[in-house]
């Protein structure tokens, strides 16, 4: 989610925000500084954090300088994603940067509440150089941040009076947006203490849990948003892909395996192309699916399928195979480990058609290399 | 005598009537696993494979005693089917479904923690005892009795494995998958304990990947409490790109956690022994068992 999806919803939960407005023309963000008072933020709507040190964060003084820095914006690249719009923001005078988020810990395995006395920087970078600084509370999640959690990081903060009692206010706002969408974080970064004693949210970012989209209808096209093409085409198979920079491709089922078995190639001195899980169970439909994407790459010389079956079939992840076979022309050297249920069924179809199908795992992945090194 | 469950252990099947949870009942029943019923709601006087089916899990520990359970429920209703063993006694609880939002297994297996009950998984194969029971999806022919512990983060991988352990006579006295989300109810510390515990197990393999720092941790209670046992360890995704996940939702190099390199010289430095390859394992139980 960008800035600016976090930011309209924490304006639902009352969190105080920069008054400002999304454009994604120049034209338009020189109508929404219009209406706003100078001096201006133009800011680039990327879903990366650290975005201000690549250059997507611009400053102005005048709606027509503000068209400028979008034009000079919009398009533009920052950190691999292109930037589709800018939000133009009145600019805030800061007194003073804070942190506050709240996020998994898979350690203590419950949700966290982090408050730190910096902000505006990672927070993890402040927690290593300056712990003093950082505050992390574990949350029972059947009780949630109560008000008296939130008023303890405000103090640790080092506010009292009306300050504290605001800022209890907002972590509260912020704890109960995270918990209604299902985030896996939300943090507002830089919270900025204003020069006349206000808190707003001058940054936010939100990480909503893919596996809880089902139960926000509204969320659900940003399932795939940062992912790449493959990624997107593997994910709507079941399957899971990661691009590499090798040229030997790779088709597993399971994570661990398919892990392990690129460890394996690199430590047998190749280079993996992609990783490629098919998961459990996996249909000939998609072990086809899945080679045709590895053997199509122009970068992959040769391909390992690596199977060991529990709930998949050797006979279908062999039927698959057949199947793309016949029906693609590309020709690639192929090794192929291939044990587990309905073994013996799997091995017979594909010696049939003259495939060799070999049994350890090692050996298969040093055949793979050694074929892939001397390119055939 | 098993690790956690054992061929006494009577086990309820949330989700029975599901193709998953029909097959793999079948599949429990054939290597011996005491499945006393089941549990679909709206489904209550139905039998599967001779087991009984209830509407509730209370009915299932009432009418059978049932101490154990394993979720074939899916992703959306797998919490409320967890919490309502968990609330009707149920100490043991194998949540195999995959795509549990985290928001659900925290609460979940926070509520386990305070009712004093194991949860393993979500996104887990289960656990087998060979011999006993199998309270889970893994292929039960890779595996043979013995004494060696075998918890992992992965399924696959640790078939693979187990199979190879068993090719070289290494039976083992139970193999664990602790799940490859980034919350789990069990973690490698809580599995470690157990085969501690177990007078059979003389040796631990453990499997993990990228991700999180439970290895770190596994590493750390290693060292400090001088574990008995000897330990080997395997990490799968030394060459994973960092901020992407490798298959497991768990399996994630961030910018400052998570990375092979980190898992492995912690457990390095508590005398841990790490595989380079998964053939190793065999190799090195073999050299520590012997010494």
């Amino acid at each position: 989610m960008v800035e600016y999806e976090a930011k309209k919803l924490l304006e639902k939960y009352g969190v105080p925000l920069p008054q400002g407005g999304l454009a994604t023309t120049p034209r338009e963000a020189h109508e929404v500084a219009r209406n706003l008072k100078p001096p201006y933020a133009v800011k680039a709507q990327v879903p990366v954090s650290g975005r201000g040190k690549a250059g997507g964060i611009l400053f102005a003084s005048s709606p027509e300088e503000v068209e400028e820095l979008a034009s000079r914006l919009l398009g533009a690249r920052i950190k691999g994603f292109t930037v589709k719009a800018v939000l133009v923001e009145e600019r805030v005078q800061v007194k003073r940067e804070l942190y506050f988020g709240i996020t998994v810990s898979r350690a203590y395995q419950t949700y966290v509440a982090i408050a730190s006395q910096e902000g505006g920087v990672d927070v993890e970078e402040v927690a290593e150089r300056a712990p003093e600084k950082v505050m992390t509370l574990r949350l029972d999640p059947w009780l949630g941040l109560q008000p008296h959690h939130a008023r303890l990081l405000a103090k640790f903060m080092g506010y009292g009076g009306d300050a504290l009692l605001a800022l209890e206010g907002m972590f509260q706002s912020i704890y109960r947006a995270g918990m209604d969408y299902d985030a896996e974080l939300i943090e507002v970064n830089p919270l900025a203490e204003t020069v006349d004693g206000k808190f707003v949210a001058l940054d936010a970012r939100m990480i909503v849990d893919d596996n809880a989209l089902f139960r926000h209808p509204e969320l659900q096209t940003k399932r795939y948003e940062d992912l790449s093409p493959e990624e997107v085409e593997a994910a709507k198979h079941d399957m899971s892909y990661v691009d590499l920079d090798g040229d030997v491709g790779v088709i597993c089922n399971g994570a661990g395996l398919t892990m392990a078995t690129l460890d394996l190639i690199n430590l047998f001195g190749g280079r993996p192309a992609n990783f490629l899980d098919i998961g459990g169970g996996a249909s000939s439909e998609r072990v086809a699916t899945a080679l045709r994407m590895v053997l199509l790459k122009p970068k992959v010389k040769a391909a390992l399928i690596n199977i060991l079956g529990g709930i998949t079939r050797c006979d279908e992840v062999a039927k698959g195979i057949l199947d793309t076979l016949r029906s693609i022309s590309v020709r690639k050297p192929l090794v192929i480990r291939l044990v587990g249920t309905n073994e013996e069924e799997g091995r017979r179809m594909l010696a049939e058609a003259g495939i060799h199908v070999m049994e350890s795992m090692e050996e298969a992945v040093k055949k793979v290399v050694e074929i892939a090194r001397r390119g055939h | 005598m098993g690790v956690l469950v054992d061929k006494n252990t009577k086990v309820v099947v949330q989700g029975i009537t599901g193709r998953q949870g029909q097959f793999h009942t079948k599949l429990m029943l054939e290597y011996g696993t005491k499945v006393v019923a089941g549990v679909t709601p709206g489904r209550g006087g139905q039998a599967v494979h001779g087991v009984p089916v209830y509407d509730t899990v209370a009915e299932a520990v009432e009418e059978h005693g049932a101490e154990a359970s394993i979720i074939f429920v899916p992703a959306p209703f797998a919490a409320s089917a967890a919490l309502e063993a968990l609330e009707s006694g149920i100490k043991v609880l194998v949540i195999i479904t995959e795509h549990v939002p985290v928001r659900d297994t925290i609460k979940v297996v926070s509520y386990a923690k305070r009712v004093g009950a194991t949860v393993i998984g979500p996104n887990t194969p289960g656990i087998i005892v060979p011999g006993e029971c199998k309270i889970g999806i893994m292929p039960s022919h890779v595996f043979k009795p013995g004494s060696v512990g075998i918890v992992s983060r992965s399924g696959t991988l640790s078939y693979e494995i187990a199979a190879s352990l068993t090719r070289s006579s290494l039976g083992q006295s139970a193999c664990v998958g602790i799940g490859g989300d980034p919350v789990v109810g069990m973690s490698f510390v809580d599995a470690l304990r157990l085969f501690e515990e177990d007078p059979h197990t003389e040796a631990v393999v453990m499997v993990g990947e990228i991700g999180g720092n439970l290895e770190e941790l596994a590493a750390e209670h290693i060292a400090k409490e001088g574990y008995p046992k000897p330990v080997v360890a395997f990490i799968a995704g030394r060459v994973a790109p960092p901020e992407k996940r490798m298959g497991h939702a768990g399996a994630i190099v961030m910018s400052r956690t998570g990375s092979a390199e980190s898992k492995i010289s912690a457990l390095r430095s508590a005398g841990v022994e790490v595989a380079e390859k998964p053939s190793d394992i065999a190799l090195l139980l073999r050299k520590l068992l012997r010494a």
